[in-house]
């Protein structure tokens, strides 16, 4: 089965990711450089200077060389170009500004878990309970209930995020206390591996969960509906019906299989961006995750740690269509290389 | 071909004429700001905190704004804004779409993975990174950048229709009878792109509204220029919630839900209209 055009295809592609991710790194590697009236430098530290707490004058001077270093900002711009890349390559983020001299590395790895553990189970969550729905309103788009169900999900789409985790987070925190307003575990307890801690979590993560659901769900079940409604002209879906087959077999096995390929790629690329993390979600319900550290790091004026992320993001997204577009061919038989 | 297509829809879809009316009711407010007897930037002209009344037919807020008048501001404000950064993003991806589309080949693979790097940037924090570089991002620089990065998605969309195009007899018999490339871009394929171009530039205007109110409730944008995002911003800052102002976020929340679900009811129904194969359905192609 494995010919040299598979192996072909497979490196290309490899090839392709590692190019995707060298350009758009050095996208991120060219903004700091753009800024024209001060050295990002300088900027970095009297941003940190005037939020009015006080550092140590010995700080400010070893601060100025990180940055130097952690920028790369000695030698020209070439020379700063390779180190660049030679950090990043060993895993090396640099220190963060603001909890200085924390590698930016640890704080990723402090914060991620809580964003991948929300986040992943959200993303895939709205993911099956999208496509679902829209398959079956897809498939009965002329029954009453289907209309009504696509109007209620379509009615809340063009909510703008913010004001929907807004809106959650009033209803369900402040007028009917049923869930903490923030926080992923109640202060004062510490992170242990048991039930009752467990539950806490899951108490602490429904609202911020919800909210990503409500809008995440939207979008699937408008596209899956879309495709299904195309897949139910095909003919071969038209011949299923005559023969009279199981309806539930031409659903899940005619109907469904084919219009989840597209979604699949997209559950991708949206599993990559997880790694980014979702700003405002975090924020509205202080849940402290990547988003809440990007937070901070930009009221803190802490350029690594913003770079560090944005960079864990891309390789992320990256790595997420590169691995999806290799396995395709076993879940499209169509499709071979 | 623009005015047939809006004519065609109003006419047909409910969906679009809702949206439309919703559109007008916001162009119409936005336009009232050139009446507007207050200054957008000035503070403290009128009573503060003062429920909706015939006086403040929106209330007053706690800066002493009447909330009506600057309503006005912030949606003609984040029109504007939405118009800048879809205008931009529109040409870059139709620039890059047509011309790999077109050409194919090498500089088609070359174009495309540019595109898909810029498709793997988190433009949330690339925006940041850009904000914290340049201090804070004004009105129309935010705009650009917002239209630097708001177009991959949408140039392999344009792309795709123009590798079908290419394909199709229009293009050879055009070919054979003498038109050069760029008319044929120009007279043959642009007029195919209009209702890609109309839906993605709603699109557009949606994902960068929505950035615009994510970036001001963070406060990285220029806080004076009223916009649904600093309205939002200033009322979280005063507390307006707390205090029982409600008026003041519920403004520009209504705003910001009318304006969206007027674009997003647009987008969907020329969407709709773009699918060749509803239009066979119906018979109108």
């Amino acid at each position: 089965m494995v010919s040299g055009k598979v192996v072909g295809y497979v490196i290309g592609r490899i090839f392709q990711c590692l190019v995707v991710i060298f350009i758009s790194t050095t996208v991120v590697f060219i903004i700091p450089r753009m800024a024209t009236d001060m050295s990002p430098i300088e900027s970095a530290i009297s941003r940190a200077m005037a939020q009015g707490q006080y550092t140590d004058p010995r700080a400010v001077e070893q601060l100025r060389n990180t940055l130097e270093v952690a920028y790369g900002l000695e030698g020209t711009v070439f020379d700063q170009y390779i180190k660049f890349w030679g950090n990043i390559l060993r895993g090396d983020l640099g220190p963060s500004f603001s909890s200085f001299p924390t590698p930016v590395m640890d704080l990723i790895r402090n914060s991620l878990p809580w964003t991948v553990g929300l986040l992943l189970v959200t993303t895939v969550l709205s993911w099956v309970i999208g496509n679902i729905l829209g398959g079956i309103v897809g498939c009965n788009r002329n029954k009453r209930w289907a209309k009504g169900l696509e109007v209620t999900i379509n009615a809340l789409r063009p909510i703008p995020y913010y004001i929907m985790a807004l809106l959650l987070l009033i209803v369900f925190s402040y007028i009917l206390p049923l869930f903490p307003s923030g926080g992923a575990y109640p202060i004062g307890t510490v992170p242990r591996r048991d039930w009752s801690f467990f539950a806490d979590v899951l108490k602490h993560a429904f609202l911020p969960g919800l909210s990503l659901l409500l809008v995440g769900i939207g979008g699937w079940f408008q596209g899956m509906r879309t495709l299904v409604s195309h897949i139910m002209g095909e003919d071969y879906v038209v011949y299923a019906k005559l023969a009279n087959l199981n309806k539930k077999d031409v659903f899940s096995n005619y109907i469904m299989r084919n219009a989840m390929l597209p979604q699949i790629t997209g559950l991708a690329l949206q599993l990559g961006m997880i790694f980014s993390g979702t700003l405002i979600t975090e924020i509205v319900f202080n849940y402290p995750g990547l988003g809440l550290l990007s937070y901070n790091a930009i009221l803190r004026s802490d350029y690594n740690l913003i770079m560090g992320v944005t960079i864990l993001s891309i390789v992320a997204v990256s790595f997420g269509t590169l691995i999806i577009d290799l396995i395709y061919p076993l879940l499209d038989p169509r499709i071979a290389y | 071909m623009v005015k047939s297509l809006v004519g065609e829809l109003v006419k047909r879809d409910t969906r679009f004429r809702t949206g439309f009316i919703l559109m007008i009711i916001i162009v119409f407010m936005s336009i009232l700001s050139f009446f507007s007897p207050v200054d957008p930037y000035s503070t403290y002209y009128a009573p503060v905190n003062r429920p909706p009344s015939l006086k403040y037919w929106l209330g007053t807020d706690s800066r002493g704004q009447d909330v009506f008048w600057m309503m006005t501001f912030a949606l003609k404000n984040s029109i504007v804004f939405g118009l800048i950064a879809a205008a931009v993003s529109r040409l870059i991806a139709l620039l890059f779409g047509t011309i790999s589309g077109y050409i194919g080949g090498k500089t088609d693979s070359v174009l495309m993975i540019i595109n898909d790097s810029f498709i793997t940037l988190p433009v949330l924090l690339v925006i940041i990174l850009i904000g914290m570089v340049f201090r804070r991002l004004s009105f129309f620089p935010l705009a650009i950048v917002m239209g630097l990065l708001g177009w991959p998605w949408d140039s392999r969309l344009f792309r795709s229709q123009i590798l079908s195009l290419k394909e199709r007899k229009l293009t050879y018999t055009a070919r054979f009878s003498g038109m050069s490339t760029f008319s044929i871009i120009f007279k043959i394929y642009f007029p195919h792109l209009v209702p890609v171009f109309l839906s993605t530039f709603i699109n557009n205007m949606i994902w960068s509204l929505g950035l615009e109110v994510t970036l001001s409730v963070l406060g990285l944008t220029n806080l004076q220029l009223p916009t649904i995002g600093t309205t939002i911003y200033w009322a979280n800052q005063h507390q307006a919630l707390i205090l029982g102002v409600w008026w003041w976020l519920a403004a520009p929340i209504a705003g910001a839900i009318i304006l969206f679900t007027a674009l997003y009811l647009l987008s969907v129904s020329i969407n709709e209209y773009v699918d060749p194969r509803i239009r066979y359905q119906q018979g109108s192609f």
